[in-house]
């Protein structure tokens, strides 16, 4: 049995002992089961808080008990230009099952509308330079009869690239000019449907990040904003998040903005794969059955049939929070109730962090995890899932999990290959990368034409994609990953490999001494460390 | 070291590509639109028959289809080819126009690259659609004229394949372009030599064996309607 640490009954932390399980640990599409040293500290998400009984029913009174402004239908006036906004498909994850969250949110504020006499509606995915969702997606997330009603007219994603499609909103005192999707800009009510899953999202991040063109990106889609966020996934200490708040607050003063924000538990696993949110000292004999099952399956398929495996898995998300309202108020509550979910306390930090990299990140749903995003995951948002201090130490180690396959999807990420394979052999300085190259990937006339005309991410999104993992990198003293099919992947991310999660320990222990503090953070679900 | 690149261009092959429609449709034009009612479908009526012709010589070679393909024009004269150009383009081509290409030529133009259209199609049919879109140049077929009419035959060396690749290395080469930093689309495994001559190259709408090749090199696919 491993130990849960004294007098913290419910505190998500066990110490690994002679005697407990080996723990399980995601690879991509697969599941590794490793022994751990006696000692290792395993840090586990919260157990997932019951949502509410009537998600219509909370969503209906935030609506008409709103935070900072009058109630919804007082705002209301016949003839009036309505632009509901809302995230995209990299919110949640993995994707929810019916009916998803922004279905039940329009459910109640169509209905709200349409009883004020507006009728000019249009439903806007805010993905900002994210791929386009595809229509199947898109129907989806809103349910037929919406989709029936306003696609393709009146619900379609946003274009940051298209020049008549965006207007100039002002420019902050520090330079930093926002320009927005010009139908929401123009709006006399712009409504964002937000659903909160991690703390870096939400808030003035919606519309100024969801629905702006790249020129409003690059001052914080930077590495030096990236550095200086002590982590971005703690709002009070992320340049990015500050960065944010200047930029909405411009929002705030041009335009009318009533937010919906949503928090969503973390019961991502459906009831086969549940015991994956387990302690392993915990399985009974059904979920070790499960288990081997998943196992012995999955490593007998091929990538793609496991990548069908685990997109055929939606999430039984419940609600847990709605509030509506002012932005800002509206979401120092929804940060709250996020936190109360997801924010694990941890004493102190470790030496060595081990971390499986799942299947899935925001920006790969029904596709591949590419290299670049492989690294997105890692030094990025596994790194930065910690307030107050990092869960390791400067100069640490940080262990992962992947297969690392050299595999792309150049419908989705055609840049991402040229990035990987003609710009990283050169250099992985993030500064350098910005100053040489961000700009002629932006513009470059494919990709271009594959993100206004495909579904594919923005020319420059693999540049922000590496600049998100700079303060990890800065930090850590060296990456090792298990589980790599080939060496050059990992050598060309800067990370060395290793043949076992055996091995990688003992080579981070070479690194950081022979008393190196472990620790292996449990997901997903995703945990916030909150480090002591 | 970066290796600094100097200026390139975006070469662009035309059927299938740019536009939906394909040299059939160009013949079936210029049959349609032959002098007199009788010789317009005599002339008609044989192309449309010759079209599993032009299929089976396809699936030879480029170069077999079009040896096959050229000889239906024969006898139409240079001047009735150039005025037919203006109405194919806007009967034929223009309506099959992707409605994205000319904002990819636009914004390739805005990034400095030269605009340059390599085509199997031959020079007097697609001259309105170079002029239309502001190609800077174009390499396409030229028909063999005698006494001011087309004797069926193309004047070598005949823009299909590898040729194109070719003309596109001489090209780049008479200009001071960099083939590195130049651009290529196309839609077809045909094109593939003109596709890897280039540091760019983008699949449009490919065929299946393109997309095989895009799919194993890492290259951009875009899907335009």
């Amino acid at each position: 049995m491993s130990v849960r640490l004294r007098g913290r009954p419910d505190a998500g932390t066990v110490f690994i002992d002679t005697d407990s399980a080996p723990r399980v640990l995601h690879c991509g599409e697969s599941l590794l089961e490793a022994r751990l040293p006696v000692g290792t500290r395993v840090v586990y998400p919260r157990p997932p808080i019951a949502p509410v009984s009537d998600a219509h029913q909370a969503i209906r009174e935030a609506i008409e008990n709103p935070l900072g402004c009058d109630p919804l239908p007082a705002q209301l006036r016949p003839g009036m230009r309505v632009t509901i906004a809302m995230d995209d498909i990299s919110l949640p994850l993995p994707p929810m099952e019916r009916p998803d969250v922004r279905q039940t949110a329009l459910e109640v504020l169509l209905p709200i509308l349409a009883g004020a006499g507006v009728d000019d509606i249009h439903l806007l995915v805010a993905n900002s330079l994210h791929r386009k969702m595809t229509e199947s997606e898109m129907r989806r997330a809103v349910g037929d009869d919406i989709h029936r009603e306003f696609y393709p007219d009146r619900y379609y994603c946003h274009d940051a690239e298209d020049p008549q499609g965006l207007v100039t909103i002002g420019t902050t005192a520090h330079g930093e000019r926002l320009r927005l999707n010009r139908r929401a800009g123009e709006s006399d009510l712009l409504i964002y449907l937000n659903i909160n899953l991690v703390p870096m999202d939400g808030g003035h991040k919606s519309v100024t990040v969801g629905l702006c063109d790249y020129e409003s990106l690059r001052p914080h889609h930077e590495p030096q904003t990236i550095l200086d966020s002590d982590s971005y996934m703690d709002p009070a200490r992320s340049a990015l998040g500050r960065k944010c708040e200047r930029m909405g607050r411009l929002v705030d003063a041009a335009l009318d903005v009533f937010h919906v924000e949503t928090v969503l538990n973390n019961r991502m696993y459906p009831p086969e794969l549940a015991f994956l949110a387990k302690n392993e000292d915990d399985f009974d004999d059904r979920d070790r059955l499960k288990l081997r099952a998943a196992r012995l399956a999955l490593d007998r398929l091929p990538w793609s049939a496991r990548r069908a495996f685990f997109r055929r898995l939606p999430a039984p998300y419940g609600l847990i929070g709605c509030w509506a309202g002012r932005t800002e108020p509206v979401h120092e509550r929804t940060l709250a109730r996020c936190f109360e979910q997801y924010a694990v306390a941890v004493e102190g930090q470790c030496d060595v962090l081990i971390a499986g990299v799942p299947y899935i990140s925001p920006y790969n749903v029904n596709s591949i995890l590419n290299p670049v995003l492989v690294q997105v995951m890692g030094p990025g948002y596994l790194f930065n899932l910690y307030r107050g201090r990092p869960l390791v130490r400067r100069g640490g180690v940080l262990i992962l999990a992947h297969p690392c396959y050299d595999a792309f999807d150049t419908a989705s990420h055609p840049s991402y290959v040229e990035f990987f394979h003609r710009l990283l052999p050169e250099t992985r300085d993030a500064f350098e990368l910005r100053e040489r190259y961000e700009e002629s990937f932006a513009h470059d006339p494919r990709y271009v034409a594959a993100y206004r005309h495909g579904h594919a991410y923005h020319g420059a999104h693999p540049f922000f994609m590496w600049y998100w993992g700079e303060n990890g990198r800065r930090h850590l003293g060296k990456i090792i990953v298990v589980g790599a099919e080939n060496g050059y992947v990992p050598e060309r991310l800067g990370w060395e490999r290793a043949a076992s999660l055996e091995e990688a320990i003992a080579m981070g222990r070479s690194h950081v001494g022979r008393s190196a503090e472990v620790t292996m953070l449990h997901l997903p679900p995703i945990v916030i460390a909150d480090v002591a | 070291m970066i290796r600094a690149l100097g200026p390139g261009a975006a070469f662009y092959d035309l059927d299938g590509t740019l536009v939906r429609t394909n040299l059939v449709h160009v013949l079936l034009f210029y049959a349609r639109n032959d002098r007199g009612l009788l010789k317009s479908l005599l002339r008609t009526a044989v192309s449309v028959a010759g079209i599993p012709l032009f299929f089976a010589a396809e699936r030879v070679s480029r170069q077999a289809f079009n040896e096959v393909f050229f000889r239906f024009f024969r006898g139409l004269t240079a001047d009735r080819l150039r005025l037919l150009a203006e109405e194919l383009w806007e009967q034929v081509l223009e309506p099959a126009l992707r409605p994205e290409a000319a904002e990819l030529i636009e914004r390739s133009r805005a990034q400095g690259l030269r605009q340059v259209l390599v085509t199997g199609a031959f020079d007097l049919a697609v001259a309105p659609l170079v002029r239309e879109l502001g190609f800077d140049d174009c390499g396409a077929n030229r028909l063999d004229l005698a006494d001011g009419r087309a004797t069926g035959h193309l004047v070598p060396p005949v823009m299909a394949g590898a040729a194109k690749a070719g003309w596109i290395r001489a090209y780049a080469e008479r200009e001071g372009l960099s083939l590195g930093s130049s651009y290529a689309y196309a839609d077809s495994l045909s094109d593939l030599p003109m596709l890897s001559v280039v540091g760019r190259p983008t699949a449009v709408n490919p065929d299946a064996g393109l997309r095989r090749v895009a799919r194993e090199q890492g290259w951009p696919v875009l899907w335009l309607s």
